[in-house]
């Protein structure tokens, strides 16, 4: 489905991605792990469009996209649900829902997407004319989350959608990207909580100082020594 | 005569604030102080004239002039200002860019128009009516239908229509609304489009009140519109609106008590102190500019 061959992105004079390939296809969870700074979110943001890559290819369904901006990305099946949840936080949670929505012209297509949301987040749903920046942290990720779904993606990328929560709630999120998934999204997924990535994913990329440097299998990957020690804190 | 007077600071005050939505749209999704603003709404009031001397009528003039208008404010962003997003340069260049385009401006309308004052029809001029003793030009009236018409048809598609949506997406989180597949640029040249229009009908009025119109008029309606924008609290609509309100009646109130020598001052100095008492402006919300 995406397939990264190559691909350099420079953040000014840094050169954070160096050569990058991976592939996803469809109907999987693939997790990409790696300490700050390896260029994780680096590379869902050149996916995205945010960032234009300096050498590479980016194809999805065939097509190469890397020179396509954001929303035509967008529109042509991948969404973004960034790190640090991004929500318009002056805006209700329907508003933000309705945003989600923006590159769809069919009004009942809209509402389905609206039901759907609401019933993978009921809590999404009673506090739909709440203004998004008075949610809690973790309502504000469920809604990061709801909102790239509401385009209706083909691809889901999902930056760190665990970051400063509750226990409770990064499991109950982690429940949620599963069964997104059954329902025939596939998804891209970042962590630095890479125990919890690793067991929900079908495959594992490690991305290390903007080089991949292990993949495979996340249940062989999980038992590597190596990603034992680095990433799962077992010595 | 107060009474009087401030009725003629309300009329004047009403197309102030359609000037201040302009500073105050561009603004709100940009972060950027439009400085030709001033300009253009002086090149929306010399196409009315232009297009009137060419025989084609007022109301086909006034509405030529609103699309041409418009048209240069897409003009600006286009050529200006979105070549120095896409290098991401510092906000300083985009604000000494469009302190550029206002000469630019400015000094083309000298060359077409000539640098002189020159008369503009009177709009609307039923003569006067008379209110418990209060007198009113049809004009006056006139301008502020006008005006709180278009701001009423501005807040509608802001807060009712996609584009509108798009637009309050984008004043929040540039990122975020690029991410929703909203076309970025598309929405920031609508807003220099809606921006110019009001600047046209702005120019009309305020040139039809006074009837006349000179390349230099937008410096000081431009100044005045941008500080209403600022009391009001800037990159807030409704902001723009009371600002310019507060604007035209302190202006109005000192021409009549204190001369009119005194007029452009005393606007200023309602602006310094509404801004040592509420540092972001009446309607201003906290810390936008770190948005």
């Amino acid at each position: 489905m995406l397939k990264i061959h190559n691909l350099n992105t420079h953040y000014g004079n840094i050169h954070a991605l160096k050569g990058i390939d991976l592939a996803v296809n469809q109907g999987e969870i693939v997790s990409l792990i790696g300490s700050n700074g390896a260029g994780k979110s680096t590379t869902l943001l050149t996916i995205a469009g945010l960032l234009k890559p300096t050498a590479g290819s980016i194809t999805f369904k065939g097509r190469e996209i890397s020179n396509q901006p954001p929303h035509e990305i967008v529109k042509m099946g991948i969404s973004l649900s960034p790190e640090g949840r991004e929500v318009f936080p002056g805006l209700s949670v329907s508003e933000n829902l309705t945003l989600g929505a923006f590159i769809m012209k069919d009004k009942a297509k809209i509402k389905t997407a609206f039901e759907r949301v609401y019933e993978l987040f009921p809590r999404l749903k009673e506090r739909r004319n709440q203004v998004a920046g008075t949610l809690s942290g973790g309502e504000q990720q469920m809604l990061a989350i709801a909102r790239a779904l509401m385009a209706e993606p083909q691809l889901l990328m999902l930056d760190e959608p665990s970051l400063g929560l509750a226990p409770n709630i990064v499991a109950m999120i982690f429940e949620l990207i599963q069964s997104i998934n059954q329902q025939g999204t596939t998804i891209m997924l970042i962590e630095q909580n890479a125990n919890m990535a690793m067991n929900v994913s079908h495959r594992t990329y490690v991305l290390e100082t903007g080089k991949i440097s292990l993949q495979g299998d996340s249940k062989e990957l999980i038992k590597n020594q190596e990603v034992k020690r680095a990433y799962l804190g077992v010595v | 005569m107060i009474v009087q007077q401030i009725f003629n600071g309300l009329a004047l005050g009403m197309s102030y604030a359609l000037i201040a939505v302009g500073y105050s749209l561009v603004f709100g999704i940009l972060r950027l102080i439009n400085f030709s603003h001033g300009s253009v709404y002086a090149f929306g009031a010399h196409m009315v004239l232009m297009f009137v001397s060419m025989n084609l009528g007022l109301i086909p003039a006034i509405f030529l002039s609103i699309l041409l208008t418009g048209l240069l404010g897409m003009l600006i962003d286009k050529t200006a200002l979105q070549p120095l997003r896409k290098k991401k340069s510092i906000p300083i260049a985009g604000l000494i860019t469009t302190i550029g385009i206002s000469y630019i401006i400015q000094n083309m309308l000298m060359i077409l128009f000539g640098s002189e004052r020159k008369p503009f029809p009177a709009l609307f001029d039923k003569g006067m009516i008379n209110i418990l003793s209060v007198q009113i030009s049809s004009t006056q009236v006139f301008m502020m239908v006008v005006s709180i018409l278009l701001l009423a048809i501005m807040t509608f598609v802001i807060n009712k229509t996609k584009i509108g949506l798009a637009m309050r997406a984008l004043s929040q989180n540039v990122k975020a609304a690029h991410l929703m597949g909203i076309n970025v640029n598309f929405v920031v040249i609508f807003t220099f489009f809606l921006g110019g229009a009001s600047a046209a009908i702005a120019g009309t009025l305020i040139s039809g009140y006074y009837q006349i119109v000179y390349p230099t008029m937008g410096f000081v309606a431009g100044l005045k519109a941008f500080s209403a924008a600022v009391l009001g609290g800037i990159g807030v609509l409704h902001g723009a609106v009371i600002g310019g309100l507060i604007v035209g009646v302190s202006e109005s109130l000192a021409a009549a008590f204190l001369g009119g020598t005194y007029r452009d001052a005393v606007s200023f100095i309602v602006l310094i102190i509404v801004l040592v008492l509420k540092p972001d402006g009446l309607f201003g919300k906290k810390g936008i500019m770190k948005v």
